[in-house]
């Protein structure tokens, strides 16, 4: 990646992120709505490919990292009666915080063990959120009140439950995550990370302090799903322990092997393709996993550095 | 999406551009759909379509199967009667998967792109809770059939009713009386770890209090336990009457293993219909439960005096006497909760009738003539019996039945006034602007 020139990366990515501007306009309105949940999601798998992708710690846990700003945020705003931005400052800060402890545990095991770690401390986190269902709404959730979504920024307001206003704060989001994790992984850091994904002993005979590193990527992979958590609950005004279960920590990692992983553009090509293969076969047979187990099947057979990896294979080498 | 020019100052071309790109649309489209011309004049006779959201796969698969059978039936009895308004209806159907992200999708999609006039049908209180956000944004009237609390806790938003079935408060509530003067004194409680459970353990106590009743012990049991005999021990010796509402594959297990406890020597047991929908009763490991009780929303077995209205409704829907699918004895029904489709839909055609609805723009009108519903008579429409609507919390209230297992069969023995399931209202969403 070392001699990609910057000026071409960024300028795929500003084209991605003005293309998605751009579609805010012609989309029809369902799918202009779809778009906003699938550029907050694909945040949280971004947040998670920077772990997975980058580093190649496979975590079976980031449920907890996403519900973490979720609840964070959303909470923050039902029993404190925060505003905005104080609630998504709390959710990325309880994430944050999470993953800074979470990461000084279970990075003292690596492979299989960090897997089971990492699951196991959802599992904990998630049954958590049951215990203490007087305050998180157990298994039914909680709705965020409608007219608390409201952000004031001095004389401006904005309805978050405004599709546009939605639209563009998930944009606004998703943009600012894109352009930070590029930026990380062309950096020194960066390319420390996939240093040690691809050799940790030699990392560390070179004289880098690869726990640190990893902890420091634990953290940055946390805090990013935490702001898509804080995010999703403020913008779409519900916070559930769903959110916590294992399926959304599976989740994460199916989305990033269908886009690519340790691709930046992956996540969301990832998110996007699945939630539509989703809504469109759901339209048709009440086997739609089934469907979507196949193709997930068929990707990895056919295509295991998934869709944005396997271009970057075989035509588009300089892909970050 | 009109309300989208409001947020960004959009430069002239930018504007344009879109409307060349709205302007090229619908002249493409008006060239492809020759039947658009046709439909515009005959508006008035297009089909009202209702946004059925079912939970077609996931944990409450069961239920959704059956809510579908007998929404399929209530549309057909409508339209066989003319419709609504002269208009036919037509349900349209999206699985929610059970997950309330998906369900807030699909009520979206309702919305937008499939452009009902109401959502329906909902059962899962999880779902209905990470719904009723989008049905709010996008002003849809959402109708659902979930028995939860949710709703008349005035916790969600002026959208949101639930016309067709009691919530579960008020069944507790109604249940009271009859535990206290014909079961005992002495209440253990074993419920689920969750927000179902829950619900039993804080509204039986004070129900219980006010009849001179008492719970002496509260056993949660997690959601992931598969095994119950250790739990058994702390039912307190002085128990007269335990009280049960697990729920899910586990509650075989449970029943066999409590008759294993007790043997020939047990308290009274009163449980809720909720653990043994679409399980027949005569299921090996539960002939423990032989002589002891129910609650049942809509009785599953046809009773002798069944009125000519749950006759007719039973039959519309396909359910034989045992409550099972006609033809096929081991598909037994919901029964206990999926009548409550069957009247939302009559509460709908009531509603907007009332109304004079005659599109989207009309849902507003259908908000206020819905709140302004206050009873459903007993008969065709109301095969399960009377109810009172509050308005203001956008709950009905209705009878409940008491049922005895005689024989692997359910006979109801008491059936409860409406009375007994009334309590004060929590707030009031008429004051939420529409």
């Amino acid at each position: 990646m070392s001699e990609v020139s910057p000026a071409k990366a960024y300028a795929l990515h500003l084209g991605v992120i003005a293309l998605l501007f751009v579609l805010s306009f012609v989309l029809p309105d369902y799918h202009h709505g779809l778009l906003a949940r699938i550029m907050v999601l694909a945040v949280f798998a971004m947040g998670y490919n920077m772990l997975f992708g980058y580093v190649g710690l496979l975590s079976l846990g980031h449920a907890m990292f996403f519900a973490a700003g979720l609840y964070g945020a959303g909470l923050s705003v039902i029993h404190l009666g925060w505003n905005v931005p104080a609630a998504f400052a709390a959710g990325i800060a309880c994430g944050a915080l999470l993953a800074l402890v979470i990461g000084l545990l279970a990075l003292r095991t690596t492979g299989v063990a960090f897997m089971i770690v990492t699951m196991m401390f959802a599992q904990v986190f998630y049954l958590i959120i049951l215990y203490f269902a007087v305050w998180t709404g157990g298994d039914q959730g909680m709705v965020v009140p409608q007219p608390a979504r409201v952000l004031v920024l001095g004389a401006a307001s904005f309805d978050l439950t405004n599709p546009t206003v939605r639209y563009m704060m998930a944009l606004t989001l998703f943009s600012i995550v894109l352009l930070v994790t590029l930026a990380v992984v062309r950096s020194r850091y960066g390319r420390v990370l996939v240093a040690i994904r691809e050799n940790e002993e030699r990392t560390k005979m070179l004289g880098y302090d690869t726990f640190s590193n990893k902890l420091g990527a634990v953290v940055l992979s946390g805090t990013i799903c935490a702001a898509s958590g804080a995010a999703y609950a403020l913008l779409f005004g519900y916070v559930g322990s769903s959110f916590a279960s294992v399926q959304y920590s599976i989740l994460p990692l199916l989305w990033v092997l269908l886009g690519g992983g340790a691709t930046t553009l992956g996540p969301l090509l990832g998110t996007l393709f699945m939630y539509y293969v989703i809504d469109i076969t759901s339209g048709y047979t009440s086997a739609y996993l089934l469907i979507v187990g196949v193709a997930l099947i068929l990707l990895v057979l056919f295509s295991p550095k998934g869709i944005l990896g396997t271009i970057r294979q075989r035509w588009l080498g300089w892909l970050p | 999406m009109t309300d989208k020019n409001g947020f960004f100052d959009l430069s002239k071309s930018t504007l344009s551009r879109r409307t060349v790109l709205k302007g090229l649309a619908a002249g493409a489209g008006l060239a492809m759909a020759p039947g658009f011309v046709r439909y515009s004049q005959a508006q008035s006779s297009a089909p009202i379509k209702i946004g059925f959201q079912s939970h077609r796969t996931g944990i409450g698969a069961a239920y959704g199967r059956w809510y579908e059978k007998t929404s399929a039936a209530a549309v057909k009895a409508i339209n066989d009667a003319g419709g609504i308004s002269g208009r036919p209806v037509e349900l349209v159907i999206e699985d929610d998967g059970t997950d309330p992200a998906r369900g807030a999708e699909v009520v979206a999609k309702f919305a937008k792109q499939h452009k009902t006039d109401i959502v329906f049908g909902t059962l899962f209180s999880h779902v209905v809770i990470g719904s009723a956000p989008a049905a709010g944004e996008n002003k849809i009237p959402y109708f659902v059939v979930s028995e939860g609390h949710h709703v008349a806790s005035t916790k969600l938003n002026r959208y949101v009713f639930q016309p067709g079935i009691t919530d579960v408060k008020s069944q507790i509530q109604s249940m009271a009386p009859w535990i206290a003067a014909n079961a005992g004194k002495k209440v253990t409680q074993i419920f689920p770890d969750f927000a179902f459970g829950y619900d039993h353990r804080d509204y039986l106590p004070p129900a219980l209090k006010a009849q001179g009743a008492d719970v002496i012990a509260q056993i949660a049991i997690p959601p992931t336990e598969s095994s119950f005999t250790k739990y058994f021990p702390q039912i307190p010796a002085e128990t007269e009457v335990i009280y049960h509402v697990m729920v899910g594959p586990a509650v075989l297990t449970f029943v066999k293993e409590l008759g294993e406890f007790y043997g020939s020597n047990r308290p009274q047991l009163f449980g809720f219909m909720d653990s043994l929908e679409a399980t027949d009763i005569n299921s090996p490991g539960l002939e423990f439960l032989d002589g002891s009780h129910f609650w049942e929303g809509s009785p599953r077995y046809a009773q002798a005096d069944d009125s000519a209205a749950q006759k007719a409704y039973r039959a519309a829907v396909g359910i034989d006497d045992n409550g099972a699918a006609v033809g096929d004895p081991k598909d037994v029904s919901t029964a206990s909760h999926m009548f409550g489709c069957w009247e939302t839909l009559y509460v709908v055609k009531k509603a907007m009738e009332d109304a004079g609805y005659k599109g989207p723009e009309d849902r507003a009108k259908l908000v206020e003539a819905t709140e302004a519903l206050t009873e459903f008579a007993e008969g065709p429409e109301h095969p399960q019996g009377a109810k009172t609507f509050n308005g203001k919390i956008h709950q009905c209230f209705g009878i409940q039945n008491i049922s005895k297992v005689e024989g692997g069969k359910l006979k109801v023995v008491h059936k409860t006034k409406i009375e007994d399931g009334l309590y004060e209202a929590e707030g009031d969403y008429t004051t939420q602007a529409l």
